[in-house]
């Protein structure tokens, strides 16, 4: 019993005394396992399987028709410009928290961190109270004729929302531990401040931010139930890719549905993919300091 | 205000920080205010009236009962999980580690309709589930089981890292004097890792509560049987209902705030410990 532990590398090697018997390790293996295929791998193997249950070509005409190429769109114009606000964002909130000493520098993370514990549904809401015909902009903007509900800057505006904490929050502690002698170091020998941030800040902060501009990304074409408040789900015009699953899957129309699901499905695990390998990097950077 | 901040010879703390409040104010602190002044307009009795209804109690009752068992099924299961990958060696590990975070990166109603394909009475699941009298897609225990999904990876990302720090020599000396595996992972790694794990089970908690996407495939939407509240918001808000759906959504602000406040307790709770160990 004790040889068979000896050879592992990590925290897994244990010696005989604080390693449990074979027969419990192999249950708990099993029934992670089992929980895990049941929960997360049929799943995930589900939406390809009946994506692909009706042939190829059905896929693919799922996939390339108008209104899915103008869902593809909308996702990709809302990512596109939720992401980088998000990022100057995270970067300006990191910057400040991160390298400076202030008074109710608490509160602010935690207000940072609001998005997250709001429910989608009142993410959209909220912009429909602001925005919407009866909000408090609503007699304004109609008489301007500008529309923000039921229409892409809508769609843009909740999408921000929802991806608001991403990059804040994977930056703030990277730079805490990273502290403040390198850029105090650059600006004594008479950088200027985007000097600084640009060759000192930045590089030691790329796979960070990196990590979680991917994650924000993610969230920015996956979302859901705040889009769906403020879309007004008009077909080829303010659909995103979610809501387009949403309106085949209520047409039965299923074999499209999980069509354009799995495109979906694909992002998610490229982002998987991504994010394995920033951590590896992020470990890397940790254990070569 | 020269005690707002403290000298630093960076630049920029100005600008980031008039960035971030500016920033912030206008994408999320201005908007979520017009949720509690719309309902301010609302007398305390009619705002009663509308959030105590029968039908609105009985989506509370189904919202934080199907929640909260989800969030108790990823404490445990979390824990396991989070165990079995710092501690044991089995092929497939880094796969697996990697796969952890599916909940978080596959959009809600991608996950929604692959679970109602798989619970519905002819699904892969459901057809071995549906003889047995059991079933999960359009009833409550579907609700159930699309919260444990997207709930998930909190639990296992807030103990894997705790579980990973405890030294193995505290565990030895234990073991030395005599303790069995049981009494040490009960007097010893247990109590190290119980802030960290009721972090996650809050953290699932408060997703689950306000989740959405993955619910309303499966649900079934049944008023009075199978209808979460956010769903309650947004058919109140279909009917132009207004005043009702901001009602209802500021009770459920109220309860999320009340839990990242318990959250934040909890993290702070669990690095003074650590701090101490």
């Amino acid at each position: 019993m004790t040889t068979i532990t000896i050879s592992y590398p990590d925290k897994a090697r244990r010696t005989a005394i604080t390693q449990e018997p074979v027969w419990v390790r192999r249950t708990l293996i099993s029934l992670a396992l089992i929980f895990l295929a049941l929960f997360l791998f049929v799943p995930l193997i589900s939406v390809f399987y009946e994506a692909l249950k009706k042939g190829v070509d059905v896929y693919f005409a799922a996939i390339t028709e108008p209104d899915a190429r103008a869902a593809i769109r909308l996702t990709l114009i809302a990512a596109a410009i939720a992401v980088p606000l998000n990022l100057i964002f995270g970067v300006a909130a990191a910057w400040a928290i991160a390298k400076f000493e202030f008074r109710g520098k608490n509160i602010l993370t935690t207000l940072i961190d609001l998005p997250f514990s709001v429910s989608p549904i009142i993410a959209g809401l909220i912009y429909v109270l602001v925005f919407g015909l009866q909000g408090w902009l609503g007699p304004w903007l109609a008489e301007h004729d500008i529309k923000i509900i039921f229409a892409v800057p809508g769609i843009v505006l909740a999408t921000v929302f929802v991806t608001v904490p991403f990059i804040a929050r994977e930056l703030i502690p990277l730079m805490q531990a990273q502290g403040t002698e390198e850029e105090e170091a650059a600006v004594i020998l008479g950088a200027s401040g985007w000097q600084t941030f640009w060759r000192i800040t930045l590089p030691n902060i790329k796979w960070g931010l990196l990590y979680g501009v991917i994650l924000c990304n993610a969230r920015a074409m996956g979302e859901f139930g705040a889009v769906s408040v403020v879309s007004g789900h008009i077909r080829g015009q303010t659909n995103t890719l979610p809501l387009h699953v949403e309106i085949l899957y209520n047409e039965y129309n299923y074999a499209a549905a999980f069509a354009v699901a799995s495109l979906l499905a694909l992002l998610a695990l490229i982002t998987l993919a991504i994010k394995t390998f920033v951590e590896s990097k992020v470990t890397q950077q940790k254990t070569k300091e | 205000m020269s005690t707002f901040k403290q000298h630093s010879v960076l630049p920029g703390f100005n600008l980031a920080l008039g960035f971030t409040l500016i920033y912030l104010s206008l994408i999320v602190l201005i908007p979520l205010s017009a949720a509690f002044f719309r309902t301010a307009e609302l007398t305390w009795t009619e705002f009663w009236t509308v959030v105590t209804t029968p039908r609105v109690l009985a989506s509370y009752r189904l919202t934080f009962g199907a929640s909260f068992a989800a969030a108790l099924t990823n404490a445990l299961f979390g824990l396991l999980i989070a165990w079995v990958l710092v501690r044991y060696q089995f092929t497939g590990k880094r796969l697996i580690d990697a796969l952890i975070d599916l909940p978080f990166a596959l959009p809600t109603a991608v996950a929604g309709i692959a679970l109602t394909a798989l619970y519905a009475g002819n699904g892969w699941i459901g057809q071995f589930l549906e003889p047995l009298g059991i079933k999960v897609a359009f009833t409550p225990i579907g609700i159930y089981v699309a919260l444990t999904f997207i709930g998930l990876p909190f639990v296992v990302r807030t103990v894997q890292p705790v579980l990973e720090d405890i030294e193995t020599e505290l565990e030895e000396a234990a073991a030395m004097l005599g303790a069995n595996r049981l009494q040490i992972f009960l007097r010893i790694i247990f109590p190290a890792i119980f802030p960290a794990l009721m972090t996650g089970f809050a953290l699932a908690f408060a997703r689950a509560i306000g989740e959405y996407g993955s619910v309303i495939f499966i649900a079934g939407n049944m008023p009075m049987v199978s209808e979460i509240t956010p769903l309650l918001i947004i058919t109140k808000l279909e009917q132009y209902d207004y005043a009702g759906a901001t009602a209802i959504a500021v009770v459920m602000l109220v309860i999320s705030f009340i839990l990242l406040l318990i959250v934040n307790l909890l993290q702070w709770w669990s690095r003074h410990r650590n701090a101490l160990a």
